[in-house]
């Protein structure tokens, strides 16, 4: 690939006439600098047994307490799920899930009772998680327009061709485009308290806070509409699955509908795994003593309007609190004990090779 | 050629009428043939230029880029490109048409840039002066205005411009002389003839009033071969025609010699020329490095294929069930639908295109560079420097930087390589009288003689050389008292003038022999008989011998002649034959270079006959080389010895320590020389290639005439197997070479001397091949070359003569020596002296190896670690070809985050110190036979690759599954998911060359912390604005929001720590059990050095 380069000096030999002029350079002596010599001062670490050993029992003696803390405080997390999905026929949901139809106009309502036997002290979130649902699957995670989802109101009556086939219904562009939106979760979950004499309280759910603040203030937009949102959207069509337009998500609170009500931004962030939960809503620690949600009975009234049995899913809600390090995950802590563990002992054999070999080639190399 | 063939069509279709395609008529000095000799057809042929650029302005970029795509790696870039652009893929073209373009933007800026150098170097070819004649006047106009038909004046050591018929020369007999070393190698000087009707012309007058054309034909590239005919008009006469030969044809490139000046006529200008029609850039020579590179690179596309196979099949599979296929959420367009037949392909295809990062796109132009900026250090390096020369190092080709590292066999030239080429006058030997300088010059001016180095840039000079000092000691030793003598001395001279400067006989009067030193004392001596010589004949048959033929004033024609001693005495019928060759024996076994002196009356008639045959043979078209042979024989023959020469050649300063390293490292050298066998094995035992303790083995022709070859090779064999721990060196000589070499013809019993010679070979360390002859160079080399291993051989030499060889060998290293520069032109890298080949191998090669090997590793290794965790979330997501990262990762993955720190690596690593290096050699042998790219070690980096890509992937899929990682409860997406494992891995492969730097420097400090630091800048960038440009904002705060978490941190620190521990126990472990001599040796310089702080500190 190089020997081109050079060859240009070769054709002027050939010609005294042209090469007579080299006699004239005659300084062609090389910098004597460190970098052009390659000899810039430098560090050498070598990795010997020796050297190594420090830092094997220092990550163990790091990595063993840090994971012990992250085991402790997993373990401390508390954790509640339930599947509300009615696969078998004594489930409470087996009626509505078996006799789904898209379009009706009568929400089918069915009723999960449970008990939490340990009372959730902190702020508790709320999750549904489905399982076997391909958030992740290429022709879904594309097919989305963040023009339109930013208020863009060329994107909103045009929107982009990879929402396809979920961009027009009819001559009408659909506002927000794509598969992604058309499919957005819409069981609608309630949970109440039964106490000991029967009578049932419904909890209150927040339901702001559960999407990232970027998504809410910047990346998610209505758009312009002067403050009128069915007017904003008066050229789009809803998405094929939606019972109702996007702008009236949430008809009760202008800053949480359109594009920018907080279960839609939830959903339009794709989960990695097909295995996944959303943050459903945020159930706040109630002043004083008392528990967020004290052990005993409860009952989750479920409005059951999204079918998952037709691609062998599963849905189910999550109850959980959280720690500084998240959610109940005893994966990490038991991982940094493992290797910390690891490390520590290879430590120990590399402190007896050490001395084995170490000895052996020292002994071998000082006489030469 | 195009050009021919374009000018063919041109001129049948303009000129309209059916002409004899196959010639062409040169009209000299342009005029017309008078009227109704011949049609004048006007013809058109290219001007003088001579374009050895392959581009221009306006076609760079079309050519450039066709030349680029043919390279298969580009072009399969662009064939991913183009898939990614046509159909639907997981990744936006942008993530390889990035990478691509950047690819084709450096080399096409690294080539622009020496085709640029190119066309400068054209310039000043094209516009250096040349005389022409132009109405009888000489103008001095550009070369490249030079046209077919112009009348050209060539001055003595000027080279040819074009192509050119000879008309007249300033030698009355219508010769000149000419070497033509830079076309052909050969360095002897070639007569060319000019036609009779012609050679008498003088001035410019003269020849501008010749009027003929010549008809030749179409340009072909063979040198040795022309045909034309000249047809001179006179006056209303019938035109002259006469034959044209190669022997007219004056060749571009070629130089005029030993004549004072030529008028000539252009034939064939600028690309039509021979030599343009010849030239050829030397042909690609491919390291051992860049053949593991490409045979890892044809398992990756395997693995690549494979890998796109099993995840079509999978997705076929997994799909069967519609409700995966198509669920309700995830429809497919109808156009989609419509595509059943080609879809299974366009998913093949889908997932070649995620997974073609596996296949570095970027390895090549790093390679590249690296190999470019690297050899920069070789012409940088002050060691070597030559205060003499002026000049240091020169490289050539940086496409064999690494290959220097690899050298098992090296051959070397002795004269000029391993010699100084400074020759001593040590003594010579007249009629079995031996003289001494001091004897000879009777104390005059001997340390003057014995001060002169005549330094004679053109090849063959030492010869001159020696007998110069020759001449100059005998002359000053005036009476000379005996026939012998001074025919010897005469014999002496005049060989040599004739071969030098061959006017100054012609002119009759020697003023001075040697850069106008006076010899006054000779020529007073005897100016009448040297005055006179009617006919002179200098031959130099191929039997490596000179001689001239003289005439005496009293009549008697004398022939004298010298060579070498192995030619002369056969040929040898009276004179002290005895006491010279005893002579020349000692004087060979100490050391020295001797010459033979003999002479030979000729009668008239004998010297005629000669003649006839020489003039025969040498205008004979066929055979000529058969025929010029015969006549030689009967020349030579009957010779009566007058005396020998010794010269001595000393080594050059650290030849031996040089040699002695290349042995401790592994490496044998063969010594490759025409010398007579005393003289190179005195030689070879002062450069220790044998030491006292070497068992030498004799393969010559002494030992061949008492036992058959057969005989004498199976003895050898038999005792080099039986003990193997001795040191073996083997001396074989020329014929015995060619005995070895020749063709089996007897039968199929002997057939097997080849393979018998490659064992002895294989267990000498040292070979000294003496008698040699130039072409047996390049035979030898071939032999080991094409032997079994394949060892990567390098030769090394100073002269025209060692040029094949250069060529041939795997590595050519030119010395630019005193034989002239051709063999520094034509090597791969040009050093001044012998000794810096030991820092060329022992450092620059070792390094280069070591850098280049640990560069395709690691570049096949960072992509594995890419690209795999890709391939196993294909298994999460429903065979989706959805990717991991996003697009900006996917594109500057490359190119960006994980390029600086290697390429800066491969440029500056050191994993031992210079001077152990040099200290010792045997670290040569750790990385000899490619150890750093042999299957097991690409191996271990693949797997290792794997694992950190599983431990990745699963690392941070089961820290994700199903589980919150803020403390705010919100969830992650896909895109933090692959963002966290992007970060892993940029940080695990940057760390795992920070584990393999054994120098820091600043700049590697600069380089890796910079790039991750980039990283990190460049993803919060990146993360942190809604880029209007984009149609997605996926990446929007994903980095900053992983950032934000505890678990994501811990994470990161796991995953990296657990990827970087099975390499760091792998070292640790090898250096422990079973340490390398390099690794010791690093050890042993680490403790040395503490050791010296110690002793520093304490002072």
């Amino acid at each position: 690939m190089m020997a081109s380069s050079y060859n240009a000096k070769e054709e002027d030999g050939h010609h005294s006439g042209a090469s007579s002029g080299t006699g004239v350079s005659k300084n062609k002596k090389p910098d004597n600098t460190a970098f052009k010599q390659q000899r810039l001062p430098a560090w050498q670490p070598i990795l010997t047994a020796g050297s190594v050993l420090p830092a094997f029992f220092v990550i163990g003696l790091i990595f063993i307490p840090i994971g012990i803390g992250l085991y402790v405080t997993s373990n401390n997390i508390k954790e509640f799920e339930i599947d509300y999905t009615g696969v078998s026929s004594d489930s409470p949901c087996y009626n509505c899930a078996k006799n789904f139809t898209w379009n009706t106009t009568e929400p089918c309502v069915c009723t999960v009772n449970f008990t939490l036997h340990q009372p959730f002290e902190s702020n508790v979130f709320m999750y549904y998680g489905l399982s076997n649902f391909y958030q992740n699957h290429r022709r879904y995670v594309k097919s989305r327009d963040d023009r339109q989802l930013n208020g863009d109101l060329s994107a909103l009556t045009d929107p982009s061709k990879e929402c396809e086939p979920y961009r027009k219904s009819g001559d009408v562009s659909i506002a927000p485009c794509g598969a992604i939106a058309n499919s957005l979760f819409n069981d609608t979950l309630v949970l109440y308290y039964v106490d000991s004499n029967n009578s049932i309280s419904e909890i209150p759910l927040v339901k702001k806070g559960i999407a990232w603040w970027t998504d809410k203030h910047v990346k998610f937009r209505n758009p312009a509409g002067n403050g009128n949102l069915t007017l904003a959207f008066k050229d789009t069509a809803k998405p094929v699955n939606w019972a109702k337009p996007v702008y009236e998500l949430d008809p009760l609170d202008p800053e949480n509908n359109g594009f920018i009500n907080e279960d839609f931004i939830v959903w339009m962030r794709t989960a990695a795994l097909p295995t996944f939960r959303k943050l459903y809503r945020i159930i706040q620690k109630k002043s004083g003593a008392t528990p967020t949600l004290p052990n005993g009975n409860y009952m989750l009234n479920i409005t059951y309007n999204y079918p998952v049995l037709s691609f062998d899913g599963r849905k189910r809600l999550i109850l959980s609190t959280i720690s500084w390090m998240g959610g109940k995950n005893p994966f990490l802590g038991i991982a940094y004990i493992t290797v910390g563990s690891i490390c520590f002992c290879l430590g120990v054999v590399l402190l007896i090779i050490h001395h084995k070999y170490d000895n052996r080639n020292t002994s071998a190399d000082i006489p030469s | 050629m195009d050009f021919s063939l374009l000018r063919n069509i041109i001129s049948r279709y303009c000129v309209g009428e059916e002409i004899w395609v196959d010639s062409r008529t040169v009209y000299i000095g342009h005029k017309e043939p008078p009227p109704g000799a011949e049609a004048y057809i006007p013809q058109r042929y290219p001007d003088n230029r001579i374009v050895s650029s392959k581009y221009t302005f306006w076609n760079f970029i079309p050519k450039n880029l066709f030349e680029q795509f043919r390279r298969i790696a580009n072009f399969y870039f662009l064939v991913i490109f183009l898939v990614q652009l046509i159909i639907d893929t997981p990744t936006s073209p942008v993530t390889s048409g990035l990478p691509l373009f950047f690819v084709i933007t450096v080399t096409a800026i690294k080539q622009g840039y020496e085709d640029w150098l190119r066309h400068k170097a054209d310039c000043s070819i094209n516009e250096c002066p040349v005389d022409v004649v132009q109405q009888g006047k000489v103008v001095r106009t550009q070369s490249h205005k030079l046209r077919v038909g112009d009348i050209v004046v060539v001055k003595e050591d000027e080279t040819f411009p074009c192509d050119l018929i000879l008309l007249s020369s300033s030698r009355p007999d219508g010769t000149c002389f000419v070497t033509t070393t830079s076309l052909d190698g050969e360095s002897s000087h070639k007569t060319y003839y000019a036609i009779p009707d012609t050679m008498a012309f003088r001035t410019e007058q003269e020849v501008d009033s010749l009027h003929a054309t010549i008809e030749c034909e179409q340009p072909q590239p063979d040198l040795y071969k022309f045909v034309g005919r000249i047809n001179i008009y006179k006056d209303k006469e019938e035109p002259v025609a006469r034959p044209l030969g190669a022997e007219n044809l004056l060749l571009r490139g070629a130089t005029l010699k030993n004549t004072q000046h030529i008028h000539a006529v252009a034939v064939y200008t600028g690309m039509e020329t021979k030599m343009a029609l010849n030239y050829q850039s030397k042909s690609q020579k491919r390291s051992a490095v860049e053949k593991s590179m490409n045979a890892f690179l044809i398992v990756y596309l395997c693995i690549l294929i494979s890998k796109a196979v099993i995840n079509t099949v999978l997705k076929y599979a997994w799909q069967w069930s519609p409700d995966r296929d198509e669920p309700w959420y995830n429809h497919r367009t109808e156009h989609e639908r419509q595509r059943h037949v080609i879809r299974a392909f366009t998913d093949f295809l889908a997932f070649m295109v995620l997974f073609n990062y596996i296949i570095p796109v970027s390895m090549y132009v790093t390679v590249e560079m690296q190999k470019f900026l690297g050899s920069y250090f070789i012409s940088w390096d002050e060691e070597m420097f030559d205060e003499e020369l002026g000049e240091g190092a020169q490289v050539n080709t940086s496409d064999l930087n690494e290959e220097l590292g690899q050298v098992e066999y090296v051959f070397t030239d002795k004269t000029g390589t391993l010699t100084e080429n400074n020759m001593e006058f040590i003594e010579c030997c007249v009629d079995g009288n031996v003289y001494i300088p001091h004897a000879i010059c009777n104390g005059q001016i001997l340390s003057a003689a014995s001060s002169i180095d005549m330094i004679d840039a053109s090849p063959g000079g030492y010869r001159r050389v020696s007998v110069g000092f020759v001449l100059h000691s005998c002359f000053n030793y005036a009476p000379s008292n005996s026939e012998y003598e001074d025919l010897f001395f005469r014999a002496l001279c005049l060989c040599h003038t004739v071969q030098v400067k061959e006017e100054e006989t012609v002119d009759g009067i020697k003023r001075g022999i040697h850069q106008g030193r006076p010899t006054s004392f000779y020529i007073s001596s005897s100016p009448d008989e040297v005055a006179l010589f009617p006919k002179i004949f200098i031959g130099s048959s191929n039997i490596k011998l000179y001689y001239v033929i003289v005439k005496s004033s009293s009549g008697d024609y004398l022939l004298f002649c010298k060579g070498a001693d192995s030619s002369i005495f056969p040929r040898v019928v009276s004179g002290k034959v005895e006491q010279v060759k005893a002579r020349v024996e000692q004087n060979a076994v100490e050391g020295l270079r001797t010459l033979c002196v003999a002479y030979r009356r000729l009668s008239e008639s004998e010297y005629q006959e000669a003649c006839h045959h020489l003039m025969e043979a040498k205008l004979a078209l066929q055979d000529r080389e058969q025929r010029l042979a015969q006549a030689y024989d009967i020349i030579e023959r009957d010779f009566v010895l007058l005396g020998a020469t010794a010269v001595e050649d000393r080594l050059q300063e650290k030849a031996a320590d040089t040699i002695e390293s290349l042995h401790k490292a592994g490496m044998k050298v063969w010594v490759l020389t025409g010398d007579k066998m005393e003289t190179a094995a005195a030689t070879c035992y002062a450069s220790k290639l044998f030491r006292r303790t070497t068992q030498i083995l004799e393969l010559t022709k002494k030992r061949t005439e008492e036992q058959s070859l057969h005989d004498v090779l199976f003895e050898l064999n038999r005792t080099v197997l039986r003990q193997h721990c001795l040191d073996f060196g083997l001396i074989i000589d020329g014929a015995t070479l060619s005995a070895v070499l020749k063709p089996n013809q007897e039968g199929a019993g002997h057939g097997n001397y080849r393979e018998i010679f490659l064992e002895i070979c294989r267990n000498c360390s040292a070979v000294l091949c003496c008698r040699m002859a130039p072409l047996q160079k390049a035979q030898v080399k071939e032999l080991i070359k094409a032997s079994k291993e394949h060892p990567i051989t390098l030769a090394i030499g100073d002269g025209a003569n060692d040029v094949s060889m250069i060529l041939e060998a795997h590595v050519g290293i030119g010395i630019m020596g005193k034989e002239g520069r051709q063999a520094a032109r034509n090597s791969d890298y040009a050093i001044p002296k012998f000794k810096h080949l030991k820092k060329m191998l022992l450092v620059h090669g070792h390094y280069y190896y070591i850098r280049i090997a640990e560069l395709v590793q690691y570049f096949f290794y960072k992509n594995v670690c890419f690209i795999f965790p890709q391939f196993l979330y294909q298994f999460f997501c429903g065979f989706s070809q959805q990717p991991l990262y996003d697009t900006a990762y996917l594109t500057l993955y490359n190119i960006s985050f994980t390029s600086l720190p290697i390429l800066l690596y491969s440029l500056v690593e050191q994993h031992v110190s210079m001077d152990t290096l040099k200290r010792e050699p045997s670290l040569y042998r750790d990385i000899a036979k490619n150890s750093l790219l042999r299957w097991p070690v690409f191996l271990y980096w693949t797997c290792l690759g794997v694992f950190d890509a599983v431990v990745f992937f699963f690392g941070a899929y089961f820290l994700f599954d199903n589980t919150t990682f803020t403390s705010n409860g919100q969830m992650f997406g896909n895109w933090t998911f692959g963002t966290l494992i992007f970060t892993v891995l940029v940080f695990t492969v940057t760390l795992k060359l920070a584990l393999d730097t054994h120098h820091w420097t600043w700049i590697n400090h600069f380089v890796i912390w910079g790039s991750l630091l980039f990283y990190v800048i460049f993803s919060l960038l990146w993360g942190g604005i809604i880029w209007p440009f984009l149609n997605y904002q996926r990446m929007y705060y994903v980095f900053m929001q992983m950032l934000s978490s505890g678990p994501a941190w811990l994470s990161i620190i796991l995953l990296i720590t657990v990827s970087l521990l099975p390499d760091v126990i792998k070292k640790v472990l090898c250096r422990a059990m079973c340490p390398t001599a390099t690794e010791r040796a690093q050890v042993q310089c680490l403790s040395f050095c503490c050791h010296f702080h110690y002793i520093f500190h304490c002072v």
